[in-house]
C-alpha cells in the first residue's frame, strides 16, 4: 500500500505492507534513525514521536495509519541552523542522559507534556513521564530539564 | 515483533464500518486506536486476516450531553475524555479512571470503545461503566440500534456481548449528580495494569462498586453494592469486597493477595467518596 505520510514538514511516499510500524518506517523507510527502538512492546516510552503534535508511541502505530498524517521525530526538531529546540537545549545544560537511549524518546514525550501543561509542577513532570524508562534511572537531571525548558517557556 | 501478514480495509464511516464486518466476517477484527489490538498482533496472539480501520470515523469520536446521561461516542480517545468539562462535571469517576490508563502516549492513541471491547478484566475503564451502570449501544447489520448493560456487556475474559457483525458506537453513563466518587489502582510500577482496582460511587441512594483484576472479566463487588443500600458502614461494607468474585494467581499476586487489596482499595475508595 503507498502511503503518504509529512515527516519533519517533508512529505515521504513509499510503498509499505499493511504490518510495517511507523517505527520501521521512520527509520527504514525514511532513513531516520533517531528514533530508537526499546522495549517493542508500547512500555519503555524510546520510540516516542510526535503525530499530529501528540506523543504516541512508534512501535504500536502501524505506519498505515499515519498516511496522510504529520510526524516529528527528534531530527525535526533543531532549527535549520543547528540552534537546539529549548527541550534539547534544557536536556543539554541539566546534563540529563547518561547512556542517551531513552534520550529522543524523552525529549518527544517532554514537548508534548509540556504543550498540554505548560506550567507543569515536578510532579506533573514524573507523572507525565511515566511513560518514558530510562534504565540508567537518571530521572533526576531529565525531570530538572522538563522543568528548566517549562520555566523557559513562561 | 512484527505482526502476521493482514490485509488492510480503512472506513470512513459507521456505514462503511458495517459493510466491511459484513464482507470480512470472522476474519475481520476492527482497529480503533490500536492499543489492546496492535499489541496482541505483535504477539501473534491475534492475527486477523483483515484489519478494519475505523479510527477516521469521526462521526463515533466526541462526548454529548444526553439529558440525564452523558453519550461518548466509542471513538473517543482516553485523552479526550480525560480533559472533556463534561465528563469531569456530570461523570467524574470516568475521567478519574481514564487518567490511570497506560501513560499520555497511550491516552493519546486508545480510544474508551477499543478499551472495552476488548473486554479486558486487567482494564480499569470497565470497572468505572460498571459502577455508574452506563449502557452500551451496540449497531447491527440491519441498522438497528441495541443497548446493552454493562452487567450484560462483559461476559467472559476477553469476550463481551458484541456480535461479530456489530459495532460499538456509544456509550452511556447516568450522570452522577454530585454522587461522591473514587477510583483506586494498585500498582507495583507506574505505568502497570492494576494488579486490583477498585471504582466506587457512593451517596445519595446510590452505591455502586466496580472492580479490576478480581475475575476472567470485569465485575462488580454485589456484595459490596447490598451492604451499602442495607446501610452498612464504609468498613464493614468494603469487608465483603471479595465475596462472590474468583481472582486469580500469577506472577504479580496471589488469589489470597487480590482479596486482602480488594478489600483495602474498596475501604479506601468508599472513604475518598464519602469526602
Amino acid at each position: 500500500m503507498q502511503i503518504t505520510v509529512t515527516v519533519n514538514g517533508a512529505a515521504t511516499t513509499h510503498d509499505v505492507e499493511p504490518r510495517r510500524l511507523l517505527v520501521h518506517y521512520l527509520r527504514e523507510d525514511a532513513g531516520l534513525t533517531g528514533t530508537n527502538i526499546g522495549c517493542d512492546t508500547s512500555s519503555c516510552g524510546a520510540c516516542t514521536v510526535h503525530l499530529n503534535g501528540e506523543a504516541v508511541k512508534s512501535c504500536t502505530v502501524l505506519a498505515v495509519q499515519a498516511d496522510g498524517q504529520e510526524v516529528t521525530t527528534i531530527e525535526g526538531l533543531a532549527a535549520a541552523d543547528g540552534t537546539l529546540h529549548p527541550m534539547q537545549q534544557a536536556f543539554h545544560e541539566c546534563h540529563a542522559l547518561q547512556c542517551g537511549y531513552c534520550t529522543p524518546g524523552m525529549v518527544m514525550a517532554s514537548i508534548s507534556l509540556l504543550d498540554e501543561v505548560p506550567d507543569a509542577t515536578e510532579a506533573d513532570v514524573r507523572e507525565g513521564l511515566e511513560g518514558n524508562l530510562c534504565r540508567c534511572t537518571g530521572y533526576h537531571n531529565i525531570v530538572k530539564a522538563v522543568l528548566q525548558a517549562a520555566g523557559g517557556a513562561q | 515483533m512484527i505482526p502476521a501478514a493482514f490485509d488492510y480495509v480503512r472506513v470512513d464511516s459507521a456505514d462503511e464500518a458495517l459493510a466491511a464486518l459484513a464482507e470480512h466476517g470472522d476474519d475481520a477484527k476492527l482497529l480503533a486506536g490500536g492499543h489492546s489490538l496492535l499489541p496482541l498482533m505483535k504477539l501473534r496472539l491475534a492475527a486477523p486476516a483483515v484489519v478494519i480501520d475505523i479510527g477516521r470515523v469521526d462521526e463515533l469520536k466526541g462526548v454529548t450531553d444526553g439529558g440525564d446521561h452523558v453519550a461518548i461516542g466509542a471513538l473517543t480517545r482516553h485523552r479526550d475524555v480525560e480533559i472533556n468539562d463534561l465528563v469531569n462535571a456530570e461523570v467524574p469517576l470516568l475521567a478519574a479512571a481514564t487518567r490511570h490508563v497506560g501513560d499520555a502516549q497511550v491516552r493519546h492513541r486508545g480510544t474508551i470503545g477499543g478499551s472495552i471491547a476488548h473486554g479486558d478484566p486487567a482494564s480499569d475503564i470497565p470497572s468505572a461503566l460498571l459502577a455508574m451502570n452506563a449502557t452500551m449501544v451496540a449497531r447491527g447489520q440491519d441498522g438497528a440500534q441495541r443497548e446493552i448493560s454493562a452487567d450484560d456487556f462483559f461476559s467472559g475474559f476477553l469476550e463481551t456481548a458484541l456480535n461479530a457483525d456489530e459495532l460499538l458506537t456509544e456509550i452511556r453513563i447516568p450522570k452522577l449528580g454530585g454522587v461522591g466518587f473514587s477510583f483506586q489502582k494498585f500498582t507495583r510500577r507506574a505505568q502497570d495494569w492494576a494488579i486490583v482496582g477498585v471504582s466506587a460511587v457512593h451517596g445519595n441512594g446510590t452505591a455502586g462498586v466496580g472492580l479490576v483484576n478480581m475475575d476472567s472479566k470485569p465485575v462488580r463487588a454485589a456484595a459490596v453494592e447490598a451492604a451499602l443500600r442495607e446501610g452498612a458502614g464504609a468498613a464493614d461494607a468494603a469487608a465483603l469486597a471479595a465475596e462472590g468474585v474468583h481472582p486469580s494467581s500469577d506472577l504479580n499476586a496471589s488469589v489470597e493477595y487480590r482479596q486482602h487489596l480488594a478489600r483495602v482499595l474498596t475501604k479506601r475508595a468508599l472513604d475518598e467518596a464519602a469526602g
